[in-house]
């Protein structure tokens, strides 16, 4: 009894604005749109078969989240293992917190800021100053991926650090007592043993940048498309809410399959799919 | 290697600190200083548009926040009283509130709500005595609904990491000693979990007031501070954004902090 009452609103809450709607877009996606906008009912595959229609949207999507994702991979792995094993250690929580804090403020300032330095009064300006005159930087596929890097970073580095940090440094010792190169130590002991962290940093961040709006429409200006794009035009401009709905849909199965493939995978090299995200 | 690491911290902060040493340019173009001026701090907080619009964000975030702090301890302290498949279950669907892309969040809450209303609002209109009829539409309402879905999966997350850290021991001894199942937690559990439930809020609070695809779906005629900051960033990149900017970011700054603080002491336990 008081733990219905303790769970209910949660349940509830859960139900009503999760699960239905989720059941809503699902519903939708096999509609047709209204000639007015909006959805009419029916029972089509008509949404489904139409999704080449945005398949720039989807290539976009799918080509730039994987390299957005290895981008931050490969800046965000040395500082993990910076912070996790050479750092001092009084100092180290200062500098884990100097990652994570960007993390949880607001996204659309963090890009804001790469759009006006990269924007035609910032860096392209001084460029000007300097001899070279025309250079555009906002609004490349280059600045979408700066973009990228830039808002998911701590994302890709917490994880890694936690699982460096766990590494047991005797592992580490004992390989150089026995006479190995540092090279064949880090690629041969160290490595192997950070990639749950590494999967897990990859799935998240892929993850959310399947479902990103912001960077790409701020910093790509509308010519480098995402999926939450087209959702959004669809949505909010054409009203196309079956169509939007069968993409919605897609995606999600998308977001399953990448996360699914990613726990298999860390589940695989270490048996862990935590994530810590604070 | 420190080098390296220095350049990232670097790359992380110089953007973000050139918008806050913008903010107090007196010129207008982004790449001279002219001048050490607040006039766009001035300009901003007499913009009414833009106060309306703080509001708005303020009362949303205190809600939603307020909500998944009262809701989603809750169900933490629920989650450690049921079994192992209910248990799977919850853990699921608030795993799913987090991970599922914001983007179809807003839009899924809006198609059920569109369709909602649709159904509500002419039955309303029949049985609703006199001319005045109360209309369901989205606004504060949705919003809030929207934000707190993600914001209790968060503060579940985080309680129940808590509640799992503790000593079953201190609890049990409560009971020994006949305190009542209210008082033991009052008196035991709960000053043990407080700083993880602050720090819920703490965060949930600041994903609300920085969310913008979330409620750009299921705003209505709402604008909320990140809403009016894309609009204006659409219209042009003026200095005043600098200032907003800035604002938004030491507020969120200052509560993720207290929010680290407050989770600090579970960090070393773990």
């Amino acid at each position: 009894m008081v733990t219905a009452m303790l769970l209910g609103p949660a349940a509830a809450w859960l139900v009503v604005f999760l699960v239905l709607p989720f059941i809503a877009i699902i519903v939708f996606s096999f509609g047709e749109r209204a000639p007015e906008g909006g959805y009419q009912p029916a029972f089509t595959l008509a949404q489904f078969a139409n999704l080449g229609a945005r398949a720039a949207a989807f290539a976009n999507t799918l080509t730039l989240a994987p390299i957005g994702a290895l981008a931050c991979l490969l800046v965000a792995y040395p500082v993990a293992y910076y912070l996790a094993v050479k750092a001092d250690p009084r100092h180290r929580m200062l500098l884990v917190s100097l990652v994570v804090v960007p993390f949880w403020t607001s996204m659309l300032v963090r890009t804001y800021a790469w759009m006006y330095l990269l924007g035609g009064r910032g860096i392209p300006h001084l460029l000007d100053l300097v001899g070279f005159s025309d250079v555009r930087l906002l609004n490349t596929p280059g600045a979408v991926l700066l973009g990228i890097v830039y808002g998911y970073l701590p994302l890709m580095i917490l994880p890694i650090y936690v699982s460096l940090e766990k590494l047991d440094r005797r592992l580490l010792e004992a390989s150089a007592d026995l006479g190995a190169h540092p090279f064949s130590t880090f690629f041969g002991i160290t490595v192997p043993l950070s990639l749950p962290g590494v999967m897990t940093g990859i799935a998240l961040v892929t993850i959310l940048l399947l479902g990103e709006y912001l960077i790409p429409q701020l910093l790509g200006g509308g010519k480098v498309f995402f999926i939450g794009n087209a959702l959004v035009d669809l949505f909010l401009q054409s009203r196309n809410w079956p169509f939007g709905s069968a993409i919605a849909v897609t995606l999600v199965a998308v977001v399953v399959m990448v996360l699914l493939i990613a726990m298999r995978i860390a589940w695989r090299v270490a048996g862990t799919r935590q994530v810590d995200l604070m | 290697m420190r080098a390296l690491v220095f350049a990232v911290y670097l790359f992380l902060y110089t953007p973000i600190a050139l918008v806050v040493l913008f903010s107090f340019n007196s010129g207008r173009n982004a790449s001279e200083l002219v001048g050490f001026s607040t006039q766009w701090y001035g300009r901003a907080l007499s913009n009414p548009f833009l106060m309306e619009a703080l509001q708005t964000s303020l009362i949303i975030a205190f809600t939603s926040a307020g909500l998944a702090a009262v809701f989603g301890t809750m169900a933490a302290i629920g989650l450690e009283r049921v079994g192992p498949r209910v248990r799977a279950i919850f853990d699921g669907l608030f795993a799913a509130a987090i991970v599922v892309p914001g983007v179809v969040i807003g839009i899924a809450t809006l198609v059920a709500l569109a369709e909602l209303f649709s159904f509500v609002n002419p039955m309303l209109a029949s049985v609703w005595p006199g001319t005045n009829v109360p209309k369901l539409s989205l606004g504060y309402g949705s919003i809030i609904a929207a934000h707190g879905l993600f914001s209790m999966a968060l503060v579940t997350m985080i309680v129940k990491a808590r509640i799992a850290s503790l000593g079953r021991d201190i609890v049990e001894a409560s009971g020994d000693l006949y305190a009542s199942p209210l008082t033991t937690f009052r008196e035991i559990v709960l000053p043990q979990i407080r700083p993880s439930i602050v720090a819920g809020f703490l965060l949930a609070f600041t994903f609300s007031f920085d969310d913008f695809i979330i409620a750009f779906f299921v705003a209505g005629s709402k604008t909320t501070l990140p809403i009016y900051v894309f609009a204006s960033i659409r219209r042009g990149v003026t200095p005043e954004i600098n200032a907003v900017a800035t604002m938004v970011l030491v507020a969120s700054l200052v509560l993720i902090v207290i929010a680290r603080i407050l989770m600090r002491e579970k960090k070393i336990a773990s």
